[in-house]
């Protein structure tokens, strides 16, 4: 029994490292840009399929491929915030559709690329596992490791840009009030498109090491996005410190309910509870109330 | 004018000439597209009052599996298990009412769209009473009891698309009224000034409540019509991908007006069967069209009519009026 809890903690951390990874890009387009980008999860599918394609397929080491994901899909977003999201900047729903829109073609793009149930199996790049001394049931799989070591560092180092250098200075400014922001030089187009490359970058890398990981497929954004805005909804919009102990929270309520029941009724429970979280504290954990 | 007079009448006869005229899968067309207009409209009134809802398509298989249900297990007519799907979905809606009003905007969207999924994923996690992931199958057909002769079964293609016809335009009828009764008037304000409107005495919460049950009414209406035409509903059937196809219909329409989503869903699920062959890029030809229309047709299709006369009327006052008088050469 101890054992079956410490292991599905151990799941709940992987889980939740990857969930803070999504998440935490998602508060900062909405943050900076007022978009809710329904193709986050689309961004996460494209991380995965150029890991699929070049390490899987053209056998590149398996780091290598990982960067070369998130600097496409950086590329990738910062070419939707230019072309799709900057021409409706002040327009939340416009922004919303437009990203719909980006879904549906990522979508059929990633279809073309590699059918619709071809199995992309992508074997882990570090294989075997390590046995946790004490426990002789429990096992750490290398490539989970591998997604909370990548993770935890990268959240941190985002964390380190926002409150140490400059370029986060900016970007927190244009988050607290777009408009006193540009009233000190502060350019908003171009802060969006950092916030943009930077989220696009850190979805396309979760996307790239949770690829070994999961069933690479045109639809695998879906699940993924659900689970982020329940989080980014708990954590409350925009606060990346909430984003992070909402995934947190909710991995470890989602893992455990999954390992002692079954999935769907931890997706219901999950919903339910960000219901509940809303109707109390309708701007979530650590959030604060929007302007008028 | 007389476009306006003669398109009742024409469009009446094409919608009683058009099930005779064409083979039997664009009578399954046909009689979807009737559903999607009652689910469009409907939807036109939640969003009226300023919020997008992302729970409608699933509200509509609220309306579904009720009828099914009844039907099937509690063996009610199917003609009465209609206005009770529609009562059954507007109780849902109610239910939810409360939590949803208490956000706005991205808020709003987000917690529709986790109600609905929590509901969806209730159908599939309890075989019983919704049958789980496979859903609810063998749906009865609607009969009519006719005194003195014995029953008839609606459920041939034909008599369906009919009812469909009579039920689709009573329910654009009763949403017609209700947007040029004094409620649809005082629903606009909330949409375009609601903090005006609270201070006017206006009680937007009821406003918004009442306009989102009553949307849900019609959309249980659409869903029980689906269920009783084709027979098996099942939770996929109204997921995510297919409120993302409302919204798109909704949207390429426009909102401004009440023909607006209709124009937005019969134009592109005709254009829809035109690329019929094309099944795997259809996504992205929507996500295209969608993107085009909010950038360079943010009004929908239905400001189309303003956007030529529009142009139009510049052409006539470029070419009418004398160069020499012209302000632009004059300037330089």
């Amino acid at each position: 029994m101890v054992e079956l809890v410490l292991q599905t903690s151990i799941n709940a951390l992987v889980a939740a490292s990857f969930i803070a990874l999504i998440a935490v890009g998602l508060v900062l387009i909405f943050g900076v840009m007022r978009i809710v980008n329904f193709a986050h999860g689309e961004l996460f599918m494209a991380g995965a399929y150029v890991v699929w394609y070049l390490y899987a397929q053209q056998s590149w080491p398996f780091p290598l491929a990982v960067i070369a994901a998130g600097v496409a899909v950086c590329a990738l977003g910062m070419a939707m915030e230019r072309l799709l999201f900057r021409p409706m900047r002040g327009n939340q729903l416009g922004g919303l559709i437009m990203s719909v829109g980006a879904l549906f073609i990522l979508q059929v793009g990633a279809v073309q690329i590699g059918g619709v149930n071809l199995m992309k199996h992508v074997p882990p790049a570090v294989p075997g596992a390590i046995a946790i001394p004490g426990f002789e049931g429990v096992s750490v799989p290398g490539q989970r490791l591998v997604v909370i070591g990548v993770s935890v560092t990268l959240l941190c180092l985002t964390w380190l840009l926002l409150h140490r250098t400059k370029v986060g200075w900016a970007l927190r400014a244009c988050a607290q009030d777009p408009e006193a922001a540009s009233l000190q030089g502060i350019s908003i187009n171009r802060y969006a498109l950092v916030a943009m490359g930077l989220s696009a970058a850190l979805a396309g890398v979760a996307g790239g090491i949770m690829a070994p990981l999961v069933r690479v497929g045109p639809y695998m954004g879906h699940s993924v996005i659900v689970t982020a805005f329940i989080v980014i909804i708990v954590g409350g919009v925009g606060s990346v410190e909430g984003a992070v102990l909402a995934a947190v929270l909710y991995s470890f309520l989602d893992t455990f309910i999954t390992t002692f029941f079954d999935g769907s009724l931890a997706t219901i429970v999950g919903l339910v509870v960000m219901m509940l979280v809303l109707v109390v504290r309708p701007t979530g954990i650590l959030g604060t109330a929007e302007k008028v | 004018m007389n476009v306006a007079r003669w398109l009742g009448p024409i469009v009446a006869i094409v919608i009683a000439a058009l099930p005779f005229a064409v083979k039997a899968y664009q009578l399954d067309f046909l009689i979807f597209l009737l559903i999607n207009v009652i689910v469009v409209v409907s939807y036109r009134l939640v969003t009226i009052t300023g919020e997008w809802s992302l729970s409608h398509v699933v509200i509509m298989g609220v309306g579904a599996y009720a009828s099914a249900i009844g039907t099937k297990q509690l063996g009610l007519p199917v003609l009465a298990a209609m206005p009770i799907a529609g009562l059954v979905s507007a109780l849902i809606a109610y239910v939810l009412s409360f939590p949803l009003f208490r956000m706005k905007g991205f808020y709003f969207l987000i917690g529709s769209f986790a109600a609905g999924e929590a509901i969806r994923l209730t159908w599939s996690r309890f075989r019983f009473p919704f049958g789980g992931p496979k859903g609810i199958t063998m749906i009865p057909a609607p009969e009519l009891p006719i005194p003195g002769f014995g029953t008839v079964s609606l459920g041939t293609p034909v008599i369906y698309y009919f009812m469909t016809v009579v039920i689709v335009v009573l329910c654009l009828w009763v949403m017609y009224r209700l947007e040029r009764s004094k409620i649809g008037l005082t629903l606009e304000a909330i949409h375009w000034k609601d903090v005006l409107a609270e201070s006017v005495g206006i009680d937007t919460w009821r406003y918004r409540t009442l306009s989102f049950v009553t949307a849900s009414f019609f959309a249980g209406i659409g869903g029980s019509l689906l269920g009783h035409y084709i027979g098996t509903i099942n939770p996929d059937r109204f997921g995510m991908e297919s409120m993302l196809y409302v919204l798109v219909w909704t949207i390429v329409g426009g909102t401004r007006t009440f023909y607006g989503p209709i124009i937005g869903v019969v134009v592109l699920s005709i254009l829809d069967e035109v690329f019929r062959g094309l099944a795997e890029l259809r996504p992205a030809l929507y996500g295209v069209l969608l993107i085009a229309t909010m950038r360079f047709l943010p009004d929908g299709l239905e400001s189309l009519p303003e956007v030529f006369s529009m142009a139009r009327g510049r052409l006539r006052t470029r070419t009418d009026r004398p160069p020499a008088a012209s302000p632009d050469v004059s300037a330089e």
